[in-house]
């Protein structure tokens, strides 16, 4: 073992590299790894809180999704009903029109039918009168025996 | 082979000879002190290389390896000292990387760095600096420093004095008996510090020598040897780093 002045040297070089070490190395490496950490764990958090508010969601618009078929089916029966209330009311409708329509014609048949029956009526008393002319060949006063016909008329 | 010309003796004798200029204890081992130096400063400018250009965004692949290390160190660091101190990461982070690299020179084959300074007209060269105990007591007497630094800053002078005299035994009598052990332990520190490095990379090289010696065979058996410094390299450097963590962490502790 020879220990000399090499020593002295090497101890001045080491103290020379820890302090340049300490002062212009370290620091900032390991400020850069710890800040990327720190990024790191807060993009972690940040995901994991994504996955939870995925999984929120989900469940949200499923439910969403249950209300809104019961809400469809509802408003399906509802359409239903009013459907066999409308053909029912159109029912009842068509049932008065028909009785109005088939009122009206028995109307009108009757006053057509009364209407022929007096033409018919006074047709017969002119028949009457020109048989009963030719009959007795001889002209009749018609002024004398109106009564006569006239109650014929009514007769028939 | 050199090795034709003269003895293996010889042979492993010049390459673990220093360049070296002065004499007596004025002596400079340039050697040691050159590659030291080189390779700390390759750690510091590779470093802080990308300390300057640190971003928290996604790192490049420098940077990732860089941040690998540092991270290392860091949670070893922290499994170790509990407390709150700006100098002992940096710290580790030096010593491990330095120590590291200068231990990795042991890879390059014996040969080749004396030969390339032979034809220059240097006939000396010794390029593993942790091979030379000048390095590793310069290493071991800075952390033992900071070691009675961070005793008395944490304790108080008063405070250490009573940590090397009142244990292990509690009676006031057997207090010279304590105070001997304490200071056996205490010296302990950066001497188990300074010789594990040395010894480990000395006797490292010595057996790369010896290999050297052996002629065609040795390929293979060099082979091996370098395969097995895989692991003898980056261990002693992280015992270095973990023991100095730990000593400097003991320092802290108030009883």
């Amino acid at each position: 073992m020879n220990l000399n002045m090499t020593l002295v040297g090497e101890l001045i070089a080491f103290i020379v590299f820890v302090i340049f070490c300490m002062k212009y190395v370290w620091p900032p490496i390991i400020g850069a790894i710890e800040a990327r950490q720190a990024v790191i764990a807060d993009g972690l958090a940040a995901s994991d809180r994504a996955a939870k508010d995925l999984e929120l969601a989900q469940e949200k618009a499923t439910a969403q999704l249950k209300d809104a078929k019961a809400q469809a089916a509802g408003i399906v029966e509802a359409a239903k009903k009013r459907e066999a209330q409308i053909v029912e009311e159109a029912a009842v409708k068509a049932q008065a029109e028909k009785e109005k329509i088939l009122a009206s014609g028995h109307a009108e048949i009757d006053t057509e039918r009364n209407q022929a029956k007096e033409e018919l009526r006074q047709q017969v008393a002119i028949l009457a009168l020109a048989g009963a002319e030719k009959i007795l060949e001889r002209s009749i006063d018609a002024a004398v025996h109106s009564d006569i016909l006239d109650k014929l008329v009514a007769e028939l | 082979m050199s090795a034709a010309e003269i003895t293996s003796q010889e042979y492993i004798k010049h390459h673990l000879t220093n360049l070296s200029v002065g004499e007596g204890f004025m002596t400079v081992h340039l050697d040691t002190l050159g590659w030291s130096v080189f390779l700390g400063l390759v750690f510091i400018m590779l470093f802080r290389s990308v300390a300057k250009k640190a971003s928290t965004g996604v790192p490049g692949k420098l940077q990732c390896a860089v941040e690998m290390v540092v991270e290392f160190v860091d949670d070893s660091v922290k499994s170790t000292f509990h407390g709150n101190n700006p100098v002992i990461a940096p710290l580790a982070l030096t010593i491990f990387v330095w120590v590291l690299l200068m231990n990795a020179m042991d890879w390059v084959p014996v040969d080749l760095i004396p030969r390339i300074f032979e034809l220059f007209g240097v006939h000396y060269m010794k390029a593993v600096p942790t091979t030379d105990p000048n390095m590793t007591f310069a290493l071991a007497l800075g952390v033992f420093a900071l070691i009675i630094y961070y005793s008395i800053k944490v304790k108080g002078i008063g405070g250490f004095i009573k940590e090397l005299t009142t244990q292990p035994f509690g009676h006031w009598s057997l207090y010279p008996v304590n105070f001997i052990l304490e200071m056996v332990t205490l010296l302990a520190r950066p001497l188990s510090l300074a010789l594990r490095l040395f010894g480990n990379l000395y006797a490292g090289e010595l057996i790369f020598l010896l290999i050297a010696t052996i002629g065609l065979f040795q390929l293979p058996v060099h082979f091996l040897w370098a395969a097995f410094h895989l692991l003898v390299i980056p261990l002693q450097a992280f015992i270095f780093m973990m023991l100095t963590i730990l000593y400097l962490s003991l320092a802290h502790e108030d009883h």
